[in-house]
């Protein structure tokens, strides 16, 4: 099934926010920590909402309502979240006030919305939207198992379109737990010169990025989705390759095909052996970008990517920070990411 | 596209059982698992009561093969996940596309508890790093799959109380699909303080064992558990050695829109999602023999799940009970333990009793059963789960 993306919204470190594609002037950090650029919310959510909304959800909600406001549409047919990590901050809020106060003097704001759900429930109680609603929770593929989610939906004609969206924030909690993991590194001179010197870790990163899907075209399509698929700890890189190549036979697609092949290159020596393993035989002369050095590593990062990679086709050249020798048309993007090289992790965007 | 699913396998466990054998007879006899907590350390212990799983986390540790340091999630999840597996046949399964879809709302919640206390004053080396590694939901998942070997197709959804009525809702659209052959779907959640006090601060916990569906009714009790169905295609049920359950015939899922915990009075998610299970499954609300009502206890929750049966089925009310008078609200796992609870009501023609109704509603003009029916003509099972956010499902579960 086909899915066409009507219109995004994008809640990144990067100024994406009601940009169709990447902006010129990159956001730069000195630390491991990337951090969204939040809009004013009271351009986007009624004001008397946002007091009680956590960050994760003013971003989400304003990232869905942006993306709905380009579409044109007031109500989705249906409301599909993606999110690893749910809603930390007020989950964390309520297990430190449960810890210091000996589960004594709780109030429910923060477990109401600690509920993975929240973000997801309300976009649609701000749009009164009684349709389907689902989230999914799973690590590095929340944001692929909500993307499956819609192409069934879209292909049972149960719905005609589908507001979908990866979203999770860091808090300093999560910054502190996941830094005690070695997951990030230690000394970051700058997000823009990640890949210069590999090292162990990446840089933490967070966002909500919201698409429209539909299942019919219309002229102002950003891109099409074409597929999307997932490896589940991997034997082996041939794992990888062969899964590779079966997704994109199963497209009737050959790798010659593919103009760029966005990876999720992280910086992390380690987990980025596989991209210059894949680079030197099964990526062929595409060209390939790299997008974590934008948005940070975080579990729904797969989301950026497919935002990225629709500004793209929809442009038909890459933005600049990208070098691009050749300057060919872009007919055809593959997406391939792993996240910790368990969750692995592609998607086939190509040009309406 | 498969136009039928069939349950070929049924695994549960919650404070009514360890096993789907002893959950058919606590349910026979009814003997509710509601009782003082005695595993967790909180200070609402002697007071509030819950569903607990009787097995300790070593006892499951031990039945399971998983280390009994890991999340009582994920030990409470493959008890369930595996007798599921085991009922349906795994040999069975050889070389088929397999798949686990799980549901949990708050993960390795238990152990994340543990770490915290050490964590909040020294988060530079406090807690230990073991205890929050399965936080996530989906570690719970995977920590089953990889015991399981399951790797096709692996995801986790949380919608707060209806998330494992959508993941069996999910499982089965995978299956029509063609993405894989087989599922078990379900999920599974551990009592937590995390909760327990979240729960507590809406005051909408029962201090005696819940009345659902009760005029007098005071809010519902808390309990754990898992449940798991395996679900399979036409094409592979024919080939299993015995025959399966049930089909899972409807399913649907609407959001209420109302508020971000509370029901609307009109029951709109509810009721959308009724209708339109019943028309996916191409029925009439006469049909339907028997409803597993949400049915948490609460007073918001059971008025507005009353309304929207009233709209759907005045006058002709089929037989209806809340098993949550038996195993608590068990959040996350109840729509699996329910579906279990539906597949053997077809299976084995049964009705399970509406415990502790003293007072039927007067807003309405049905009463719930209140015994244990057998030999029921049972067709067509209504399955309701509703939760906060507005998320709201049905499953109709049919006969073959």
């Amino acid at each position: 099934m086909r899915m066409y993306i009507g219109a995004t919204g994008n809640i990144s470190p990067q100024h994406t926010l009601g940009q169709s594609s990447l902006p010129a002037e990159l956001a730069e950090y000195n630390t491991s920590r990337l951090k969204c650029i939040e809009p004013d919310y009271s351009k986007l959510i009624d004001v008397k909402y946002i007091r009680r909304m956590s960050r994760i959800i003013k971003m989400g909600v304003a990232a869905a309502l942006r993306c709905l406001k380009d579409a044109g549409i007031d109500n989705p047919d249906a409301i599909i979240t993606g999110t690893a990590y749910g809603c930390l901050e007020d989950t964390g809020i309520f297990l430190q006030k449960m810890v210091q106060n000996k589960e004594e003097m709780l109030t429910p704001t923060a477990f109401i919305q600690s509920t993975h759900n929240t973000i997801g429930a309300q976009i649609a109680l701000l749009l009164k939207c009684n349709g389907y609603n689902n989230t999914f929770v799973h690590r590095g593929f929340s944001f692929e198992s909500a993307l499956l989610d819609a192409n069934m939906l879209l292909e049972e004609k149960a719905v005609n379109n589908v507001l979908i969206g990866g979203v999770d924030e860091l808090t300093d909690f999560s910054f502190d737990v996941l830094s005690r993991f070695g997951l990030f590194k230690e000394r970051v001179t700058s997000n823009l010169d990640l890949y210069k010197t590999p090292s162990r870790g990446s840089i933490a990163g967070e966002g909500a990025s919201f698409f429209l899907l539909k299942n019919q075209p219309s002229s102002n399509d950003h891109a099409v989705v074409e597929a999307v698929s997932t490896i589940y700890k991997p034997f082996d890189s041939n794992e990888i390759k062969e899964g590779i190549q079966s997704f994109l036979k199963e497209q009737l697609i050959s790798i010659t095909d593919i103009d760029i092949v966005i990876t999720g290159r992280n910086g992390d020596e380690e987990g980025d052996k596989i991209y210059d393993n894949l680079k030197a035989t099964t990526f062929g002369q595409a060209s390939i970008i790299n997008y974590k050095f934008l948005c940070g590593e975080y579990p729904t990062s797969s989301a950026f990517a497919l935002w990225l990679a629709a500004g793209i086709v929809r442009n038909g050249s890459m933005p600049h920070v990208f070098i691009n020798p050749e300057k060919k048309q872009v007919k055809h993007i593959l997406i391939y990411n792993h996240y910790q090289m368990i969750h692995h992790s592609l998607m086939l965007v190509s040009a309406c | 596209m498969s136009e039928n699913v069939y349950i070929a396998g049924i695994g549960v466990i919650s404070a009514i059982g360890n096993s789907t054998a002893d959950t058919l007879r606590a349910l026979e006899n009814h003997q509710a698992g509601i009782g003082p907590i005695t595993s967790l350390d909180s200070i609402h212990r002697g007071r509030l009561p819950v569903a607990e799983v009787k097995y300790s986390n070593e006892d499951l540790g031990k039945l399971t093969g998983l280390p009994s340091s890991i999340s009582r999630t994920a030990l409470l999840s493959m008890m369930a996940a595996k007798e599921a597996f085991e009922d349906a046949g795994e040999n069975a399964f050889e070389g088929l596309r397999t798949g686990f879809v799980s549901a949990n709302t708050v993960g390795g919640m238990d152990k994340t508890e543990d770490f915290f206390s050490e964590f909040v004053g020294n988060p530079q080396n406090g807690g230990k790093l073991r205890n929050v590694v399965n936080h996530e939901c989906g570690s719970v998942t995977e920590l089953v799959a990889d015991k399981l070997g399951i790797k096709n197709i692996i995801t986790t959804i949380s919608t707060a109380c209806s998330s494992s009525a959508n993941s069996i809702f999910f499982g089965a659209r995978l299956i029509k699909h063609n993405k894989i052959d087989v599922v078990i779907a379900g999920g599974t959640d551990a009592l937590t303080k995390f909760t327990i006090n979240g729960f507590n601060t809406l005051q909408i916990l029962d201090e005696k064992p819940c009345t659902p569906f009760d005029e007098n009714r005071r809010g519902l009790n808390l309990g754990e558990g898992a449940g798991y169905v395996v679900l399979v295609s036409e094409k592979v049920a024919a080939r299993l050695p015995k025959n399966c359950y049930c089909r899972l015939s409807g399913y649907s899922n609407a959001n209420d829109a109302y508020h971000q915990t509370a029901s609307s009075p009109e029951g709109t998610g509810s009721f959308l999602a009724m209708k339109n299970a019943l028309e996916q499954a191409g029925l009439q609300p006469s049909d339907i023999d028997y409803i597993n009502l949400h049915g948490t206890g609460t007073t918001n929750n059971d008025n507005s799940e009353g309304t929207a049966i009233q709209r759907l089925f005045d006058p002709n009310y089929p037989k209806m009970s809340s098993t949550k008078s038996f195993t608590g609200h068990t959040l996350g796992a109840s729509g699996g333990i329910e579906a279990v609870f539906a597949a053997l009501s077809i299976s084995n023609s049964i009705i399970y009793p509406n415990l502790r109704l003293t007072t039927r509603m007067e807003a309405f003009p049905f009463t719930p059963e209140k015994n244990f029916l057998k030999n029921q003509r049972i067709r067509h099972v209504l399955s309701n789960s509703f939760g906060f956010g507005g998320n709201c499902s049905s499953l109709i579960f049919s006969t073959i």
